[in-house]
C-alpha cells in the first residue's frame, strides 16, 4: 500500500460521507435497503444493547460506508485530471477581430462565430475552427502529447481547442463553442463524473438487482410469520436485517457506480474522451469495425517501390521520365518517386530553370512538366485512365497487364508518359506506389475477429487494389471508391441487420457517417464538425485505437456480469450459515446443514454479515481494473467466467465465512 | 428391473413422440393456412383469422376469454344439482363454486371437494372437461405468442388468441384426447353415463360405485396438465387408471406436450438445436427430480417401511414404489397435479423434493405452453447475466435484452414467489386459515407451503391433510391461483411485445451460444439457484426440518 493510495483513501473520505446520506443512495436501491437495515438496528441496539446487536450494526454502517468509499475512490480519480484542466482555462483573454480592429476581451466573453488571432506563445482562448494562416500548436496540456501539432486553415487539421499553446506563426480562428460548453469544460464534467447518466445496461442490470431485493424484501419480512406459526420461534430484528443485508446483493450493488466511473477512467487512461458511458458500453456490442484505409490500416502515404518499363522502353528512361514529373511533386508520393529514382540511377537530374511545373488538378488528375523549346517535352504522370485519355488512345497492352498486375497486388500503378515536340504521346511505363499495412494489424485483427467482430475497410481505391490490401491487413471486408455517402449506406446496411457500428473519422465529410455510426470515434486532430458528430474523441488521433475502446467497453460489461454473479451465488453459502442459527433452538435437527462448523448462532450471523462487507472491499480492486478480458470465442470467455465468478462465488464464501468464525468466536458475547 | 424398464420405456416414447408432436406443434403455431372446421369456428363466432393483434389487444383477449371461462363454469357448477346426469351429487356453495371454476380455468385443478360426491356427470363433462382444454389452449398459445415473438424481426403484432387457442384444440388436443381416451378405455377406464353401481363387498357390506365419463376426462386432464380427477383419489383410483399400462400411459400424457414444445420453438427459431439446450434443461431437472424421488421413497427407513418391506403406506401396490415416485416427480414437474399416490405420505425428503419440484416454477417440463414460456423467462435471466460475462449486451436468439425486457422478466420472477409465501405465510399466521393445517410440527407445516407452492404454480396436486374447504382458504387459493397464473402470463405476454419489435441480431462468434450443453447447464444452475433463494428459509421450516429431525 503506497502513500498515494493512502492520500487517494483520504481525499475520498469527505465525499464517500456525503455519499451516505440515504438522499444520494436513491438512485441505488440496494444500498438505501442497507441503510434502512443498519438504521433499524441502531434503533434495535439503543432499546436492547448487546454485544451482537451492537457488532452487527457496526458492519451494517461499515457496509454502507464501504460502499459509498468505493464510489468516491474511482471518483477521486478523475478529479486530480480535472483541476488540471480547469487551470488550462483561467484568466485567459482573447484578442477579437472585428471590423478591421481587434479588441482584447476576456475569453469567457466570447460567442460562437467570433473570430480570435492567436499568435506564438499565445494560448488559444476556445475551441473553434482555423480559417486563417498556420501555426504549430502545442497540445500537451490536453492530450499528453509533447509533440507539436500543425494546425491550418482548410482541410482537415483545422480544429484546435481551448487551452492549448501556439508555438510559431499566427492563426484566426473561428470560435465554435461558447465558454462553458467547450472541450475542457465537457472533459471536466466528465471526468469528474457530474455528467454521469445511467447507461440502458446498467438500467436494465439495477432492475434485476431491484427485483432480487424485492423478493428478498419478501422472504424477509413474511419470516417472522412463518417461523412462528411453524413453530421456527420468533427471530430478534437485528438477525432479520442482518439475514436480509447479507441476501440482497450488496457486493455488485455496491460497485455498481465504481465500475462504470472506472471505465471511463480506463477510456481516459488511454487518451479517449467519450461523450457518455452510452457510448463506452456500445462500444462492447460492437459486431463491425469500419476503417478507413489509410492513416488507419496502412502508414499514411504511399511509397514508390517499383519501375515498370513499358515493352522496348528502358528503364533508365523510365526513371528519368518518372523523376521529371516528380521533382515538382511535394506529396509524399512525389518525394518517394524521386527517391527511388535516386536509388536506381544514381543520376540527379534537375529540370530546366524554364521548365512549367503542372500541378496535380481534379480535371486532369495528372501531374508533370513541361520543357518549352524544340528539345523540349511534356511528361505526365497519373493513373491508367487520364494517361489513357490524355495519349488519345489505349495504352499498350502490357502497360495495361502490368496496371492490373499491380492493382491486383494492392499496390497504386502511376502510369508516366512524355511527349517530345511534335511527336505523338509514348507511354513508358508503370510506378508502382505500395500501401504499406502497419505492423502488428494483421495479428490485432485476428484479436478482433475472435471477438466475432467482423472489419470492413473503406478507401478510394478500387477494388483490385482495396482487396489486396485487405488480404494483406487480414480485413474481412472491403469498400472500394467509398464515398462518404457509400460509408453511411453501408453503416446503415449493417444496422438494418441488427448489428452496431463503430467508425473513426476525422475530415468534416465524415461527420454525418460518425452521427450514423453507434460509436463514432473523432480525430482529435480532426475538424470541429467530426469531433461534434461523434461519440469519442481519441486525443492521440490514432484511429486504430477503435480496438482497445472495443477492449474497454467489453472489460465494463464483463466486471458487472461477473460481480453480479458472484453476488448472488454467494447467497447459497450465506443460507448455510444462517438458516440453522435462525432455528437453532427451535428446529435443532436444521444444525446439520451448519456444515461450516460455525460456533454459536449469532458468531455465525456475524461472520456472514462481516464477509458481506468486506467482499466488497476485496473486490474494489477488480472493480476499478476491470475483470480480465482476453480475446476469445463467447463460448470460452463464458465458460472461464462461469468458473471463476459462478462456481468462486459459490465456494468462496463457505471458505471466508467459516475463517471469520474462527476470530469472531473470541468475542465475548458473540462466542458463547 | 421391471420398474427400471418402465422407466426406460417412458423415456424412449417421450423422445419418440417429441419428434412429431413438436412439428405438429410448431405447424399449428405458424401455419397460414385453416382447415375447414377451423374456419367454420371463426365463422360461428365472428373472428377475422387473418388479422394479427397488438400486445394489449392479445393479452385482452386472453383476459376476456378466461374471465368468461370462470362465470360460465361458476354458473355451471353452481345450478349442478339442476343439470341433467347430476346423479344425486351435492354441488357446490358459491365459494367453492368459484374457487374451483379458477382452479380449472387456471390450469391449476386444486380440488377441495370429492369429485364423484359434489358433481354429477354433466357439471363434470361439459364444465370440468371443456376448461381442461381450454385452459391447456391458452396456456400453450402464450407460449406461441414467446416463441414467435423471439423469431420476429422488428413486429409489432403477436399473432391472433382466437385462431391459436382454436388450432390447439382443433390440431393438437382434440385428436390426442380422443385417441388417448379410447386406449384409456381399452386400457380399462370406465366411461359410461349409467347410474352408480351397488354391488355387496366382501365383508358382505353394500357398497355404491360412482360411474361416470371418466376416460375422456382423463385424457385430456393429463395430456393438457390439468390434473383434476374425476374421483377424490385421483389417478390411484383403479376406475380411472387401473393399471401399470394406463399408469404409462398417463405419464406418457401428462409429459408429451411440455417436452415437445423446445422442439417447436427450435423449429420457429429455424435452428432446432436451440430447442435442444431447453429440452435439456427441463429433461435434465426433471431426471433430478425423478431420481432423487425414486431415491428417498426406497431409502425410507422407520419401522413401518422396514415392516411392511417397502414405504408403501398411501401407495398403490398395483404400480410398486418406482412408478409412484416417478409419476409424484412428473405430475410436480408439469404443473399437471394428478397423483397415483398421495403425496401427504411421501416420504419426509420426497416430500421435499415434490415441493422443490413445483418452486422451480413448473418448467420440469412445465405445464403445456407455461413450462415452456417458463423455461424462457428464466433462459433470459441465464442470458442476462452470463450475456454479461462475455462482453456484450446480453441477446437471447438474436434479441438484445434491454431494460423493458428486464422489467418484465424481473417481474415475472418476483411475481410466483410473492404469492406463494405471501399465502404460506398468511395461513401460518391466521388462524382462520390455519385451521386447515390438520397435522401437527413440521409435516403441516410442509402440508401448507406445499399447497400454497401448488395453487402459486397451478399445479393442483396437495397434501390430502391440508383441508381447505373453508371459505377464507378457498377465497386465498383462488385469489394465488388466480394471479399466480395470469400474472406470469400477461408479463409474458407483454415481455413478447417488447421481444417482437426489436430486430433479430444474426449470431457472430462473439455471441453467446444458447444452443450448446454449457448454455443447458447455464439454465439448470439458474432456475435452482432461484428457486433456492426464494424458498430455503420456507422449505427449511418444512419439508427441510421434516427430513432433518
Amino acid at each position: 500500500m503506497t502513500t498515494s493510495f493512502l492520500a487517494q483513501l483520504r481525499d475520498a473520505l469527505p465525499l464517500a460521507v456525503r455519499k451516505m446520506s440515504p438522499k444520494a443512495l436513491i438512485d441505488a436501491p440496494v444500498m438505501l435497503v442497507v441503510w434502512a437495515g443498519a438504521a433499524l438496528t441502531t434503533v434495535a441496539c439503543l432499546v436492547t444493547p448487546s454485544v451482537f446487536a451492537v457488532s452487527i450494526t457496526l458492519w451494517l454502517w461499515g457496509t454502507v460506508f464501504l460502499a459509498a468509499m468505493s464510489e468516491a475512490i474511482a471518483e477521486g480519480r478523475g478529479r486530480a485530471q480535472a483541476a488540471a484542466l480547469r487551470a488550462l482555462r483561467e484568466d485567459l483573454s482573447a484578442r477579437l477581430l472585428g471590423e478591421g480592429d481587434e479588441r482584447i476581451v476576456p475569453a469567457s466573453q466570447l460567442r460562437p462565430g467570433d473570430v480570435v488571432r492567436v499568435s506564438a506563445g499565445q494560448v488559444i482562448p476556445a475551441d473553434g475552427d482555423v480559417i486563417d494562416g498556420a501555426a504549430t500548436v502545442d497540445e500537451s496540456a490536453v492530450t499528453g502529447e509533447s509533440a507539436p501539432v500543425i494546425r491550418e486553415s482548410g482541410g482537415d487539421r483545422s480544429s484546435v481547442t481551448g487551452g492549448t499553446r501556439v508555438l510559431s506563426d499566427q492563426i484566426d480562428v473561428r470560435v465554435t463553442a461558447a465558454s462553458g460548453e467547450s472541450f475542457v469544460d465537457r472533459m471536466i464534467a466528465l471526468v469528474e463524473g457530474a455528467e454521469r447518466t445511467r447507461t440502458p445496461n446498467e438500467i436494465a442490470l439495477g432492475i434485476l438487482l431491484s427485483a432480487l431485493t424485492l423478493v428478498f424484501l419478501v422472504v424477509v419480512a413474511l419470516l417472522p410469520a412463518m417461523s412462528e406459526g411453524a413453530g421456527g420461534g420468533a427471530i430478534p430484528l437485528v438477525t432479520l436485517v442482518a439475514l436480509l443485508v447479507c441476501l440482497i446483493p450488496t457486493t455488485i450493488g455496491a460497485l455498481l457506480p465504481a465500475i462504470g466511473i472506472a471505465g471511463m477512467n480506463r477510456l481516459l487512461a488511454r487518451n479517449v474522451l467519450a461523450t457518455s458511458g452510452r457510448a463506452v458500453e456500445a462500444a462492447g456490442d460492437v459486431d463491425v469495425l469500419l476503417l478507413d484505409k489509410t492513416g488507419t490500416i496502412t502508414l499514411g502515404d504511399r511509397q514508390a517501390r517499383r519501375l515498370i518499363p513499358a515493352g522496348d522502353e528502358r528503364e533508365e528512361d523510365l526513371a528519368r521520365a518518372a523523376r521529371l514529373a516528380s521533382l515538382a511533386d511535394h506529396t509524399p508520393e512525389g518525394r518517394s518517386i524521386v527517391t527511388l529514382v535516386d536509388g536506381l540511377t544514381g543520376d540527379a537530374a534537375v529540370a530546366p530553370a524554364d521548365a512549367i511545373v503542372v500541378p496535380f488538378s481534379a480535371t486532369t488528375r495528372m501531374s508533370g512538366v513541361d520543357i518549352p523549346g524544340p528539345a523540349g517535352m511534356s511528361v505526365r504522370k497519373g493513373a491508367a485512365s487520364a494517361v489513357r485519355a490524355w495519349a488519345g488512345g489505349d495504352l499498350p497492352r502490357d502497360v495495361d497487364d502490368a496496371v492490373r498486375r499491380v492493382s491486383r497486388e494492392g499496390a497504386t500503378a502511376l502510369v508516366v508518359a512524355r511527349r517530345l515536340t511534335d511527336r505523338p504521346v509514348e507511354v513508358m511505363g508503370v510506378i508502382a506506389l505500395e500501401d504499406i499495412v502497419k505492423e502488428g494489424l494483421p495479428a490485432r485483427f485476428a484479436e478482433v475477429r475472435a471477438m466475432g467482430i467482423s472489419t470492413v475497410m473503406a478507401t478510394g481505391d478500387n477494388l483490385l487494389t482495396a482487396q489486396a490490401i485487405g488480404r494483406q491487413a487480414g480485413i474481412d471486408d472491403v469498400l472500394a471508391e467509398a464515398t462518404p455517402e457509400d460509408k453511411i449506406a453501408r453503416i446503415r446496411h449493417e444496422q438494418s441487420a441488427g448489428r452496431l457500428v463503430a467508425m473513426t473519422g476525422d475530415g468534416t465529410n465524415d461527420a454525418p457517417a460518425l452521427a450514423q455510426a453507434d460509436v463514432g470515434v473523432a480525430m482529435n486532430s480532426g475538424t470541429a464538425a467530426a469531433k461534434e458528430a461523434a461519440s469519442m474523441v481519441d486525443l492521440d488521433s490514432d484511429p486504430s485505437k477503435l480496438i482497445d475502446i472495443v477492449d474497454v467497453g467489453k472489460r465494463l460489461l464483463v466486471t458487472r456480469g461477473a460481480l453480479t454473479t458472484f453476488s448472488i451465488a454467494n447467497d447459497v453459502a450465506k443460507y448455510f450459515a444462517i438458516l440453522p442459527a435462525l432455528f437453532a433452538a427451535t428446529i435443532p435437527g436444521l444444525a446439520s446443514l451448519n456444515i461450516m462448523g460455525l460456533a454459536t448462532p449469532e458468531s455465525a450471523v456475524l461472520s456472514a454479515v462481516i464477509f458481506n462487507a468486506l467482499v466488497i472491499v476485496a473486490l474494489v480492486p477488480l472493480a476499478l481494473r476491470g475483470a480480465r478480458f482476453r480475446p476469445a470465442s463467447a463460448d470460452v470467455l463464458l465458460r472461464r467466467n462461469l468458473l471463476t465468478y459462478g462456481l468462486g462465488g459459490l465456494i468462496a464464501p463457505f471458505v471466508g465465512i467459516a475463517l471469520i468464525d474462527l476470530v469472531v468466536r473470541h468475542i465475548p458475547g458473540i462466542g458463547a | 428391473m421391471t420398474d427400471l424398464i418402465g422407466v426406460a420405456v417412458l423415456v424412449g416414447l417421450l423422445a419418440l413422440l417429441q419428434w412429431p408432436l413438436g412439428t405438429l406443434l410448431a405447424r399449428a403455431a405458424t401455419s397460414t393456412r385453416h382447415l375447414r372446421v377451423e374456419r367454420a369456428v371463426y365463422r360461428v363466432v365472428g373472428v377475422a383469422p387473418d388479422a394479427q393483434q397488438s400486445t394489449r389487444s392479445y393479452a385482452g383477449a386472453v383476459v376476456a376469454f378466461s374471465t368468461l371461462g370462470v362465470v360460465l363454469l361458476t354458473a355451471i357448477l353452481l345450478m349442478n344439482r339442476a343439470l341433467p346426469f347430476s346423479e344425486g351429487t351435492a354441488g357446490m356453495g358459491f365459494a367453492g363454486a368459484l374457487s374451483t371454476a379458477i382452479s380449472f380455468v387456471t390450469n391449476t385443478n386444486w380440488q377441495w371437494y370429492s369429485g364423484e360426491v359434489a358433481l354429477g356427470y354433466t357439471a363434470q363433462a361439459a364444465g370440468l372437461t371443456v376448461q381442461n382444454f381450454l385452459s391447456a389452449a391458452v396456456g400453450i398459445a402464450v407460449a406461441f405468442v414467446l416463441v414467435r415473438a423471439l423469431a420476429a424481426h422488428r413486429s409489432a403484432t403477436l399473432g391472433n388468441f382466437w385462431v391459436d387457442i382454436t388450432r390447439i384444440t382443433v390440431r393438437v388436443l382434440l385428436p390426442i384426447a380422443a385417441v388417448s381416451a379410447v386406449l384409456l378405455i381399452a386400457g380399462g377406464v370406465i366411461q359410461t353415463l349409467a347410474d352408480p353401481t351397488t354391488v355387496t363387498g366382501v365383508t358382505g357390506a353394500a357398497q355404491t360405485l360412482p360411474g361416470g365419463p371418466v376416460a375422456t376426462q382423463e385424457a385430456i386432464k393429463q395430456l393438457g396438465t390439468n390434473g383434476g380427477g374425476f374421483f377424490n383419489a385421483n389417478a390411484a383410483h383403479p376406475f380411472e387408471n387401473p393399471t401399470a399400462w394406463t399408469n404409462l400411459l398417463s405419464m406418457v400424457l401428462m409429459l408429451a406436450i411440455p417436452f415437445s414444445l423446445p422442439r417447436a420453438l427450435g423449429l420457429i427459431l429455424g435452428n432446432r438445436r436451440q430447442g435442444y439446450a431447453v429440452l435439456g434443461a427441463m429433461t435434465t431437472l426433471w431426471v433430478a427430480s425423478a431420481g432423487l424421488l425414486i431415491w428417498a421413497e426406497h431409502a425410507a427407513g422407520g419401522l413401518a417401511p422396514t415392516a411392511a418391506g417397502a414405504a408403501l403406506e398411501g401407495k398403490e401396490t398395483r404400480f410398486g414404489l418406482t412408478a409412484s415416485a416417478l409419476y409424484a416427480a412428473s405430475t410436480t414437474g408439469t404443473s399437471t397435479g394428478s397423483v397415483n399416490a398421495m403425496h401427504d405420505s411421501l416420504t419426509a425428503p420426497g416430500g421435499l423434493i415434490a415441493s422443490a419440484s413445483m418452486g422451480l416454477g413448473e418448467i420440469a417440463p412445465g405445464g403445456v405452453g407455461s413450462g415452456l414460456y417458463g423455461m424462457l423467462v428464466i433462459a433470459i435471466l441465464a442470458v442476462f447475466l452470463a450475456g454479461l460475462m462475455v462482453g456484450r449486451t446480453p441477446e437471447i436468439y438474436g434479441k438484445r435484452i434491454r431494460a423493458a425486457a428486464m422489467t418484465r422478466v424481473a417481474l415475472y420472477t418476483v411475481a410466483t414467489p410473492v404469492l406463494v409465501l405471501a399465502g404460506f405465510a398468511a395461513t401460518m399466521a391466521i388462524p382462520s386459515l390455519h385451521s386447515a393445517v390438520t397435522q401437527d410440527g413440521a409435516h403441516g407445516v410442509s402440508s401448507a407451503l406445499y399447497a400454497y407452492l401448488s395453487a402459486g404454480n397451478n399445479n393442483g396436486s396437495a397434501f390430502g391433510s391440508f383441508d381447505s374447504s373453508g371459505t377464507p382458504q378457498l377465497l386465498l387459493m383462488g385469489a394465488v391461483m388466480l394471479l399466480g397464473r395470469f400474472l406470469p402470463m400477461l408479463l409474458v405476454i407483454s415481455l413478447a411485445g417488447v421481444l417482437a419489435r426489436e430486430p433479430r441480431v444474426p449470431a457472430g462468434a462473439g455471441t453467446m451460444r444458447t444452443d450448446g450443453p454449457l448454455f443447458t447447464v447455464l439454465l439448470v444452475g439458474v432456475a435452482v439457484v432461484v428457486a433456492l433463494l426464494t424458498y430455503a428459509p420456507a422449505l427449511a421450516l418444512g419439508p427441510i426440518a421434516e427430513s432433518l429431525a
